[in-house]
């Protein structure tokens, strides 16, 4: 047993892409087909093997005690490169290909307001949620703000105004909480919501900001819908870290004091 | 040649994220701002250039197709490795902070898609 072991993972080690191909496409059947056969197709497959997904990296997390869920694991280590920035973003910018301009047009100024609008939105959630547990210094507020923006914007912005490390860690945790949110929560609110024209996938973008999430949420729903959403969703980062340290955080101090 | 696809899309990011370098250190903070956005921008205009002029072939638009159709197993993979044990160990407040905002944030879709003109559903077929 040890010998095919050994053996194995001999070959996995340095094939780690490879492997993770595998995987992903055995998690794919599986939930592709647990999609048509057990839910009789109400459930999108990809909805499903995002899930898995999520549980195999609570369940590498727990396992290695590391911060890249499954990927932590030596036989899963592919998945690292697979579902890494690098290939995401490249992953992206091809759905770009086939978008149709008009839309992309007709959603401009909605796509705007609304990425204007879901970055204030999250530092005023975050920053009235931490209030409400007790936090009433300016700087742990807008950082917790930032957090519930994205858990990038978080710590920039704890970084810039000099937070603690426990409320550094606190706003990355609620941004990666928004961001498995929004991976989960999208296909299942989508219709109910209104969610179903590029201009309203361009808004959604704009409004929940996560790139992971976003791209994770409208893979979920509806893969047409996914450039609209990617392409807003990409500004959200930058201009939280931009308005984060400096308007929101000269606002937060004007009311709190 | 297919590879000509993956130059195109390559030299769209490269140039696209090089761009959104410049603009975050232009405004003085350390990240990206918009560089994939940027890239998907570029994308669209040469590849809608080079159609018209009858000079993207079936090869190279299939390096680009390609990547296009990977784009949910690359999430699947990506979800797989996020770090969910941070998450649900932040505490009550990370959590209802998040989720708070997507609430707050699916309610605005619809007041603010009013916005835009009159954008129709696209057909919900499988592409992957």
């Amino acid at each position: 047993m040890d010998f095919l072991v050994d053996s194995v993972m001999k070959v996995v080690k340095p094939n780690g892409l490879i492997t993770a191909f595998v995987i992903v496409g055995v998690l794919t059947w599986i939930s592709y087909s647990a999609s048509k056969y057990l839910t009789k197709g109400r459930i999108h497959g990809s909805a499903i093997a995002i899930v898995i997904g999520l549980v195999l990296a609570y369940v590498g997390g727990e396992v290695t005690g590391g911060k890249k869920g499954i990927a932590d694991v030596t036989f899963f280590s592919g998945i690292g490169l697979m579902g890494g920035a690098m290939l995401r973003d490249f992953c992206i910018i091809a759905t770009a290909y086939g978008i149709k301009l008009e839309e992309l047009k007709k959603a401009g100024l909605a796509g705007v307001l609304a990425l204007v609008i879901g970055v204030f939105l999250s530092f005023v959630v975050g920053g009235v949620v931490a209030w409400g547990f007790g936090y009433r210094d300016a700087v742990s507020l807008t950082t917790i703000g930032g957090g519930v923006a994205t858990f990038i914007v978080g710590p920039v912005t704890g970084a810039a105004l000099g937070a603690s490390s426990e409320v550094i860690a606190l706003s990355v945790a609620a941004g990666v909480v928004k961001s498995i949110a929004v991976m989960i929560l999208t296909p299942l609110l989508a219709k109910p919501f209104g969610l179903t024209t590029p201009a309203a996938a361009a808004v959604y973008g704009g409004l929940m900001g996560t790139t992971s999430g976003t791209a994770a949420g409208l893979a979920a729903t509806n893969p047409k819908l996914v450039p609209y959403g990617a392409m807003t969703a990409t500004f959200y980062t930058g201009f939280g870290c931009l308005v984060g340290p400096s308007i929101c955080f000269v606002i937060v101090k004007a009311i709190v004091g | 040649m297919v590879i000509y696809g993956l130059m195109i899309m390559g030299l769209c990011a490269i140039v696209g994220n090089t761009l959104g370098e410049m603009l975050g250190k232009l405004m003085g903070i350390s990240a990206n701002v918009g560089g994939v956005g940027f890239a998907m921008l570029f994308l669209v205009l040469v590849t809608r250039r080079l159609l018209e002029k009858d000079q993207l072939s079936k090869l190279a638009q299939s390096g680009i197709l390609f990547w296009n159709a990977m784009y949910i197993p690359v999430v699947i993979a990506m979800a797989a490795q996020q770090n969910v044990v941070a998450a649900l160990k932040g505490g009550w407040i990370a959590v209802v902070g998040g989720l708070a905002a997507v609430f707050v944030g699916f309610m605005l879709i619809r007041p603010l898609t009013a916005l835009a003109d009159n954008s129709l559903p696209l057909d919900d077929e499988e592409t992957a």
